[in-house]
């Protein structure tokens, strides 16, 4: 027994697997995530079901489970959807009642802007009341139309963003500059008729704006005629219809296309209805953007910090002190970060510059409510750690003969710091910045509270001046996820988004994670340090 | 008995400039001495060697003579050094102006992780040169100077990591002398290379020494013997002996100099 241990033998097995219990959990984890997430965008088979009683229920099974307390009896989840016709969206059917079982031909599955799927037969196409194709004929017609439409929608969906928005952009300024002009006791005068001139112009722009979107709303007249199981009838705008397709008579390759739009969607579109459909690209948007201007004020900040412990302070009582303390500062709850977010960045950083650069548009806060510039800079304190750590270990691991080899060339102490030990350190900060940045993207509980919103009304970048707005709330896909599998009011049918956003969560922080291992591995084989 | 000058190394000093002059200095790592009372002078464009035993403060000697020391927490020293009759030590003189003018080349080669160019470059940089043609006149003049131009030239741009370990001391002598020195100090310089490196080296000291001045610290007594003209022995933190290199080893006056170079010691 004793030689079979002195052998090394055990130990190598006992290594070995804890290495293989880490990877089984890690994989089967990324799995799960995975293969929930990859299924979401399959076009599903539609079933029609007839009971026993004679209620036919048609759609894709979602669930097969065991009747708990009950022997070999089976249960499906159909998912019938239609919420509007019917009320909820899936339904349990004892596979005993099941008397007859088909997969019908001509059963679309509509997905449209309200109301989530719409399942069902199209029997007409109507124009304004009147019937203008019935049944077999009615969808090569309503296929013709659908661009159009779906034109129309787009082009009423820029005004609304463009043209509008400008508007209302300029109306709030002008109204904060009238404001501010009246806290100064000016209500009257050259300035004020000028502005209020202004005013005047941009209610008029806005009227002809809204004639325009009312005259392209009433080109939208068409409506098709979808019949529902138990006869149910809904007359549905084509406007309103975003895709159509016939999953039972689409073949592997019609199903792979659709699968690739249908991913496109959801990586770029806009979400819907309450974030349970439609895509998550605002979310995406704001994670990248948070971790980046999170990158760019950790970075500077974390390494000037280690630089001063590890180069020029006295090292002793004190800075072995400090240096716990950073290091423990990685394990206080990420919440309390956010806590401290909200009473110190928030309430009496962002406060103070509303009082002083946005006192016209008090009591509505600028600066002084949740933004990305303040979830940033929480998650920056939150990382710093990270970065200061990594940074002073490469800076301990600078041998001593470099440094005195730049001093004994007549550098000074500043000249040897900027040009010998900063590059030879800067791979040690991006292993630093790597780690901040994953921790970062997959942080939730302080952002919460510091400025990501369940929906944001428009993204920190845009089109008008200034292009960046720090001040804006944004979205987040952290969040996103929280919201979307606990906060909305239909979970069974959200929660393959949750696995989908999951992955995309997962695919964005490996993507920045190579982005910066790339670089560091180019610096290292620049700056690889000498076995000195 | 602490001999500060040796007679015959006065007598041979008579027919050369001093260069470096080091008087009565004394020095202390916190509460230990490291140098006792050491007193000597270092001829001009001559090499100078400095033996002794692990620990005896010939290396602590040499950091003196750039002010290396002074980055040593709790280090006190007391005495003066003067190169080409500077005090060095005076609180008005400009540390790095001083480093500019005493080059040194460290036991274990030390080149920065860039490019060959970029070691050279780096003394000239430092010094304000900006002009791309005048580095390169620079960097060449040096890579020849070192013995090191026929073996590089042709890649000047890659790292300087990839050289080998006699190629890269030969490198970081080419850096000293980059920003032309008046006294090249030489740490133990062939301590980590193999014979044939090491003669390498020694030529190239030889050679170097028309140019500048030369103190080197060695464990090899051989090395001493062949390359330097005079020698000094060290013992404890102090002097023991300085001299003409030949008569140090053929006929030394101290017993304690004797049992050191005749191996009968520890």
């Amino acid at each position: 027994m004793r030689k079979l241990w002195r052998s090394g033998e055990p130990f190598i097995w006992l290594t070995g697997g804890a290495l293989a219990a880490a990877l089984i959990m890690v994989v089967s984890l990324l799995a799960i995530i995975a293969a929930n997430a990859a299924g979401f965008f399959w076009p599903a088979e539609v079933v029609r079901l007839t009971l026993a009683d004679g209620k036919v229920l048609t759609g894709p099974i979602a669930d097969r489970e065991r009747i708990p307390d009950k022997a070999d009896a089976w249960r499906e989840k159909i998912k019938v959807a239609n919420r509007d016709l019917y009320g909820a969206d899936f339904v349990w059917v004892d596979e005993a009642a099941v008397t007859r079982r088909e997969r019908p031909a001509d059963v679309a599955v509509i997905e449209r802007s309200e109301w989530g799927l719409l399942i069902g037969r199209i029997a007409a196409l109507q124009e304004g009341g009147a019937v203008i194709a019935r049944d077999a004929a009615a969808w090569p017609e309503i296929q013709r139309r659908l661009p159009a439409a779906a034109a129309l929608r787009r082009e009423i969906r820029a005004i609304e963003k463009g043209e509008i928005g400008e508007i209302n952009f300029e109306q709030e300024k002008i109204r904060l500059r009238l404001r501010g002009l009246e806290t100064r006791g000016v209500m009257a005068g050259a300035d004020v008729e000028a502005l209020r001139a202004r005013l005047a112009a941009l209610q008029e722009r806005y009227r002809q704006q809204e004639a325009r979107l009312a005259a392209l709303r009433a080109r939208q007249t068409a409506t098709m005629l979808v019949v529902a199981d138990g006869g149910k009838e809904k007359t549905l705008p084509l406007a309103q219809v975003i895709d159509v397709t016939f999953p039972n008579t689409m073949g592997l390759g019609a199903k792979a296309v659709h699968y690739v739009a249908d991913v496109w969607h959801f990586i770029a579109d806009d979400p819907r209805e309450s974030n349970t459909e439609g895509g998550v690209f605002p979310a995406i948007f704001g994670t990248v953007m948070m971790v980046m201007i999170m990158s760019i004020i950790v970075t500077p900040l974390g390494v000037l910090a280690a630089f001063y412990l590890r180069e020029y302070a006295r090292q002793g009582t004190f800075v072995s002190v400090v240096r716990i303390a950073v290091n423990n500062l990685a394990g206080v709850p990420s919440i309390v970060f956010g806590v401290f977010g909200v009473g110190f960045f928030i309430y009496t950083v962002g406060g103070t510059i509303d009082r002083l650069f946005y006192a016209e548009a008090l009591p509505t806060p600028t600066f002084g409510t949740g933004g990305i510039l303040w979830a940033s800079l929480t998650l920056a304190l939150l990382t710093i750690p990270v970065v200061i750590v990594a940074t002073e270990e490469g800076l301990a691991a600078i041998p001593r003969g470099m440094r005195e080899a730049s001093l004994a060339l007549g550098a000074t102490k500043l000249e040897t710091t900027l040009r010998v030990v900063l590059p030879a350190v800067m791979p040690s900060i991006l292993t630093g910045l790597i780690l901040a940045m994953a921790r970062a993207a997959g942080e939730v509980a302080p952002l919460m509270i510091t400025g990501v919103v369940k929906l944001a009304p428009a993204l920190p970048v845009d089109g008008f001046w200034p292009f960046v707005h720090l001040d804006r709330k944004f979205m987040h896909l952290g969040f996103h996820i929280y919201d979307v599998g606990f906060q909305s009011p239909n979970v069974d049918a959200a929660r393959p988004m949750v696995f989908a956003t999951t992955l995309l969560l997962l695919a964005i922080v490996v993507l920045l994670n190579v982005f910066a291992i790339t670089t560091r591995n180019r610096l290292r084989r620049t700056y690889a340090t000498s076995a000195v | 008995m602490s001999v500060t000058l040796n007679p015959h190394a006065s007598a041979a000093s008579i027919m050369e400039t001093p260069m470096v002059e080091i008087d009565r200095l004394n020095l202390w790592y916190g509460a230990k001495q490291a140098l006792k009372d050491v007193g000597m002078s270092v001829p001009k464009h001559r090499v100078t060697a400095y033996i002794g035993p692990s620990g005896c403060g010939k290396s602590t000697l040499l950091r003196c003579l750039n002010r290396m020391n002074d980055l040593v927490d709790g280090v006190r020293i007391e005495g003066a050094i003067r190169i080409g009759g500077t005090d060095i030590y005076d609180p008005a003189l400009d540390v790095t102006e001083l480093r500019k003018r005493v080059g040194m080349v460290f036991q274990k080669s030390n080149p920065f992780p860039k490019s060959i160019f970029e070691n050279v470059a780096y003394g000239p940089r430092i010094l304000g040169v900006q002009n791309r043609g005048d580095l390169q006149a620079t960097v060449e003049r040096s890579l020849r100077a070192a013995a090191l131009w026929d073996e590089v030239s042709d890649r000047l741009h890659e790292s300087a990591l990839g050289l080998s370990g006699g190629q890269q001391q030969r490198l970081c002598i080419a850096r000293a002398i980059a920003v032309e020195p008046d006294v090249l100090l030489m740490d133990e310089p062939c301590s980590a290379l193999d014979p044939i490196a090491t003669a390498r080296i020694e030529e190239l000291m030889l050679e170097l020494k028309n140019s500048y001045t030369i103190v080197i610290v060695t464990h090899n007594m051989q090395q001493a013997a062949r390359v330097s003209d005079y020698t000094g022995f060290m013992l404890l933190g102090e002097l023991v002996e300085f001299g003409v290199t030949r008569q140090l080893f053929t006929n030394p006056r101290d017993k304690r100099t004797e049992d050191y170079i005749t191996g009968r010691f520890g």
